[in-house]
């Protein structure tokens, strides 16, 4: 096993002193290699501790770059590493924190193609994405390589935590994560972090966590959250520990298992289908409507976003958030042109289709790209969010 | 009364109530009371022939109700009972 120089002596005394750990579970550390997918929220803590930790290879997974919006809770990164490629802004800062280890980044986006040969040579994979194709994918390739995987996920002040696929001492295997959840929810069911929203803390806890399961797994000290599911709700100071347990259904390592490689997780969770479903609807682009409100003809804006989303930046329309439109047909005109935007385009598009299907409009027209499009090549005065 | 703690993803069917208290004696007579005061839930907690949906698990107090009676799990004045969804957020 690796052994320690003078220096890492020193820089890690304090876990050589914990009785249970000792040299012999920092030499554990040293000698670990393990993949962190998602340098974000969760990623953020993850990897400063882990490189703190002394883990000696840590392999990146990202093919984002740092942005303005990522800096209210992605710790790892400051004003200087905006444009710049995650992976390698967080391969600096780790380096930095801890050159007595290595570190390995992938820029890219990990799938059915690539994860078998990226995860193979780790011990273990700790899972920060952020979408459900992905948690399918890391978790499938996991079982299918026979890795452990650290998982975490978090939404607005909700957490969860779990220890997927982990052998205990006895050679018992534990539960994965399609044992939990057999199916991921509709699209459009559970929002994303970026629809969503995430109280900024929260990744840190649920990273932190994290971690220290890692930690926990690498060096063989403590009871791994094998088997359980953590729940931390910060708003309230809740937490829970609840017990999973193996699904003889599991389709990866139940009693028949019918699935021996990766699949396209993009189909399984729904998302290319919805895409073709989704009937289009006629659009303006943000220039249209830059006309339409210079030429004074008389036209109707409605914008379907919430109120607190209006109050960051608005174009004047009337709102009408999209829950509440299937209700409010008496407030649309009929007699004008009615342009309606949300954010991106995205729910303005499903309002119309509603409003069409149920009280069969004719005269609503999308506005292409949301009030996004529109600060950007409009209106640059307007927040963005 | 057992308590149901509603998941922030379904909070939006329940006018952002965290939690519910049931009279029900079993795990179905309360969802069915949850279901009938807030009749959008239905649609996201049950498939069309009633049954729970996959992505969600009920748990009654550290158990998955799957490895008690299911829905017809016996309630307590003091259980809780959680809503379980998956989520899956993280770097975004």
């Amino acid at each position: 096993m690796a052994e320690l120089n003078k220096e890492e002596f020193k820089r890690y005394s304090r876990h050589l002193i914990i009785p249970e750990f000792g040299l012999e579970g920092q030499k554990r550390l040293k000698a670990a290699k393990v993949l962190v997918v998602g340098a974000g929220g969760l990623g953020s803590p993850l990897l400063q501790y882990l490189a703190a930790a002394g883990i000696g290879k840590i392999g990146i997974v990202d093919f984002d770059v740092v942005e303005d919006s990522n800096l209210q809770r992605q710790v790892l990164f400051g004003v200087a590493d905006l444009g710049k490629s995650k992976a390698q802004a967080a391969k600096e800062r780790l380096l930095n924190l801890n050159p007595h280890i290595e570190i390995q980044t992938y820029e890219t986006r990990i799938s059915s193609e690539n994860a078998l040969e990226i995860i193979k040579d780790y011990d273990l994979v700790a899972d920060g994405t952020d979408n459900f194709p992905t948690r399918y994918l890391i978790n499938d390739a996991c079982v299918l390589l026979d890795k452990p995987n650290v998982y975490a996920s978090i939404f607005r002040f909700e957490g969860q935590l779990s220890v997927f696929n982990y052998v205990d001492a006895e050679g018992v295997r534990g539960p994965n994560y399609r044992d939990l959840f057999p199916e991921p929810p509709p699209p459009g069911l559970v929002p994303s972090c970026a629809e969503g929203g995430v109280i900024g803390v929260l990744p840190g806890i649920l990273g932190s966590l994290q971690a220290n399961e890692v930690i926990k797994l690498l060096s063989g000290v403590g009871e791994p959250l094998s088997g359980r599911l953590f729940l931390f709700d910060a708003s309230s100071f809740q937490t829970r520990t609840l017990k999973v347990r193996r699904d003889p259904a599991n389709p990866l390592n139940g009693e028949n298992p019918t699935q021996t490689e990766l699949i396209d997780y993009q189909q399984f969770c729904g998302i290319g289908d919805t895409a073709a479903e989704e009937r289009a609807v006629k659009e303006v682009d943000v220039e249209d409507l830059k006309s339409l409100q210079e030429s004074g003809e008389q036209f109707q804006l409605i914008d379907v976003r919430e109120p607190y989303e209006y109050e960051i930046a608005n174009l004047e329309g009337e709102l009408i958030p999209l829950g509440v439109i299937a209700d409010a047909a008496l407030k649309i005109k009929r007699d004008q042109k009615v342009v309606i935007h949300c954010r991106s385009g995205k729910r303005s598009a499903k309002a119309i289709r509603t409003l069409e299907d149920l009280h069969g409009f004719d005269n609503l027209y999308n506005l292409k790209g949301g009030i996004l499009a529109y600060a950007e090549e409009v209106n640059p005065e307007l927040n963005v969010y | 009364m057992a308590t149901i703690i509603i998941p922030t993803p379904l909070r939006k069917f329940t006018d952002n109530k965290s939690s519910f208290d049931s009279d029900g004696s079993t795990v179905q007579a309360a969802l069915d009371q949850l279901v009938g005061e807030y009749d959008t839930l239905g649609k996201q907690l049950l498939t069309e022939d009633g049954r729970l949906r996959s992505f969600l698990k009920v748990y009654v107090g550290d158990e998955d109700i799957q490895q008690l009676d299911g829905t017809k799990t016996a309630l307590n004045s003091d259980t809780v009972v959680s809503i379980i969804p998956a989520i899956a957020g993280g770097v975004q």
